[in-house]
């Protein structure tokens, strides 16, 4: 097979879902991420997996997440909208610690919005959507080929740490077509949900091992605060079990952080930016080189936990942040909280549903100025 | 009457929430002698519910049990259903669960027909709440939403269901635990969406509110405003006048039954022979 292929971002999400072995979709039509789902909706059954379309995206997360305790590695897709409207079971999803993974092709919103425009204005929503503190990883990417990778990554960490998995992806990024290298089997690591050694006295919700329903130990599964046992809990035994889950999660930032840095090593002024803006950013990095100024880039592809690790090193090192974003500031705030005040760091943002161009980051860069009514961010 | 049932039971998860002459253990019980005289392993079956009183009912049975979101049972039960077609899937529903929050996923549930029970434990109330006016709650009725008595024309769920698509629709109440499990046991049998409305006794609210007067008048309450068909026999009932709001006690009693045991072929046997297609075109290629 030509490992060589012209595809859509789309498509590399729902191939990359397949290569993770994904057995289950639920989903919901909404522009701009049905492709995902008409794709698995002929691959899925022709492989003897299911794929059902459900009444609206409530169903779909609620599908899925029952899947998963049906013994299926379990996803859905949606935008702006959708994503919305299964905030309650992606809570109900960490809290039971049911590995599942959510794309979400990001549209101009709010509500109704720009249905075919892009934007990363859910990032907020994708890290706090649901009340309640809550464990939940955040990924994204900036390329097709990325894509794929990043969505047999979100399989991965769900397996892995039992935990809903959102993949932030947008509309442009969703439709564009690349041609990319395409995985072979084998390539990328593909983890499975770890199993108990042993059923008698498995506690299902001590830790990393996942027993689904019908595999010989019958337990109770809950969106009540519960103990290791599964069966509700309160007072400082509730208390004890959220931390354990949120520290499942951010113990772990350093092995759930993916990012790429380009000349950052001498650089003076950083952009940090993730997604499609990613790409403008680049360009606008060899730019303002060329004029003579020593910019550098850190692309995040793990959005939550957080990488405050990252952040520390380039504030220290800069003297400026700049963060691009399709939206008017969101992930602009946690890095100006994990730099500390060790640099400046300022905004760059565009909500007329279209890109940032190379051009725009440069001249917010020179100028320093910035769009954003807040001006500079500092903790 | 054996007692064999509470093998069901989950005996550190007891006492339940339930109030004193609360319906529900009633329906409990005759889910568990169903079962029981069905004889499917407790590991083969698995039992889905919402939220309200009715939710915690997966708490005490020692099946492979999952406590959802409010009125999103069925949508969980769909994809464990999906994934693992060997469970013998229930779910149990409150009537504001299934019919309110939950009336979406109710109506598709009956056109696709996956191999589902759905028990619906219909108090005509919310009482986990503290006893708010439901879609079920009859015309006239009172509750804390509806001090005056309530102006909503209530649905009918068996009606909802037949109209819906259903396969199996069936009514029952807790006053009559015989029957009750009979039809349970049946719904269970059925290779399909069968769904079974359960009118069950809330002193603590509905009574209380409507002047019922005690436990033990709330069963008669529920005897004398239903008649019971042969519940063997499938039926048809006459529409009841919905132009205007009816106050309930104008209605004749509520017909309780079997009103449709139709088989047809459910979702997971049609998914199976598009799989079984979807690898037949693979192979002309």
């Amino acid at each position: 097979m030509n490992s060589q292929r012209l595809v859509q971002g789309n498509e590399a999400c729902a191939h990359g879902a397949l290569y993770a072995g994904c057995t289950f979709f639920g989903g919901y039509p909404i522009t701009p991420s049905t492709e995902i789902m008409e794709i698995l909706a002929h691959e899925l059954p022709a492989r003897g997996h299911v794929f059902i379309q459900m009444e609206d995206e409530i169903a779909s997360i609620s599908s899925v997440i029952g899947a998963a305790w049906g013994g299926a590695k379990a996803m859905t897709a949606t935008s702006g909208p959708g994503f919305s409207l299964m905030q309650e079971s992606i809570g109900y999803a960490s809290i039971t610690q049911t590995p599942c993974v959510i794309v979400n092709c990001q549209r101009w919103g709010p509500s109704t919005g720009q249905p075919t425009k892009a934007a990363q204005g859910d990032v907020m929503q994708a890290i706090w959507g649901t009340h309640g503190d809550h464990p939940v990883i955040v990924l994204t990417a900036s390329n097709v080929r990325e894509v794929f990778e990043m969505t047999v990554k979100s399989f991965n960490f769900a397996e892995q740490y039992r935990v809903p998995v959102v993949l932030l992806l947008d509309e442009v990024l969703a439709h564009m077509r690349e041609n990319i290298h395409w995985p072979q089997p084998g390539e990328i690591h593909v983890v499975d949900r770890h199993r108990p050694d042993e059923l008698h006295g498995f506690k299902p919700f001590a830790g990393a091992s996942f027993l689904p329903f019908g595999a010989g130990a019958r337990f109770h599964v809950t969106g009540m605060a519960h103990g290791p046992g599964g069966f509700a809990v309160t007072d400082d035994a509730a208390g004890r079990e959220l931390r354990r889950m949120m520290d499942k999660i951010h113990d772990h930032v350093r092995e759930l952080t993916t990012a790429q840095s380009h000349k950052l090593d001498d650089a003076d002024v950083a952009i940090v930016s993730y997604g499609i803006t990613s790409r403008p950013a680049l360009a606008a990095v060899e730019q303002l080189r060329r004029q003579g100024v020593r910019a550098g880039l850190l692309d995040l592809k793990t959005l939550w936990p957080f990488p405050d690790h990252l952040i520390d090193d380039v504030a220290d090192q800069v003297e400026q942040i700049f963060v691009p974003e399709l939206n008017l500031g969101q992930l602009v705030r946690e890095v100006g909280r994990a730099a500390g005040g060790c640099c400046e760091v300022y905004p760059i943002n565009r909500v007329d549903g279209h890109l940032l161009t190379p051009d725009q980051i440069v001249q917010s860069v020179t100028t320093q100025t910035s769009r954003y009514p807040g001006g500079a961010v500092t903790a | 009457m054996s007692d064999s049932y509470r093998s069901f039971l989950r005996p550190a998860q007891l006492p339940h929430v339930w109030c004193p002459g609360c319906g529900n253990g009633t329906i409990v019980r005759a889910m568990l002698e169903a079962v029981e005289d069905l004889g499917l392993p407790k590991d083969d079956v698995a039992v889905i519910s919402g939220i309200g009183c009715s939710g915690r009912t997966t708490t005490i049975l020692d099946f492979n049990t999952m406590h959802t979101t409010h009125g999103r049972a069925l949508a969980f039960a769909a994809g464990v259903k999906l994934a693992n077609p060997k469970l013998k899937v229930i779910v149990v529903m409150g009537d504001g669960d299934s019919s309110a929050i939950g009336g979406n996923h109710l109506i598709h549930a009956c056109r696709r027909n996956l191999d589902l029970t759905a028990l619906i434990f219909n108090n005509a109330i919310y009482g986990l709440t503290g006893g708010q006016q439901a879609p079920t709650t009859p015309a006239g009725k009172r509750s804390t939403t509806s001090t005056l008595g309530s102006i909503d024309q209530p649905f009918d769920l068996v009606k909802l269901c037949l109209g819906a698509g259903a396969g199996f629709v069936a009514r029952s109440t807790s006053f009559d635990h015989q029957n009750l499990a009979s039809l349970i046991r049946r719904a269970i049998e059925y290779p399909g969406f069968a769904v079974v409305d359960i009118l069950t006794a809330c002193p603590t609210y509905f009574g209380r509110m409507n002047d019922v007067g005690e436990p033990y008048d709330m069963l008669g309450y529920l005897r004398d405003t239903t008649q019971p068909l042969d519940p063997f026999v499938e039926t048809s009932f006459d529409d009841a006048p919905y132009d205007t709001p009816v106050q309930a006690e104008d209605l004749p009693p509520l017909p309780i039954g079997l009103f449709r045991d139709e088989p047809r072929p459910d979702y997971g046997t049609l998914y199976q022979s598009r799989i079984a297609a979807s690898a037949q075109k693979g192979k002309k290629k």
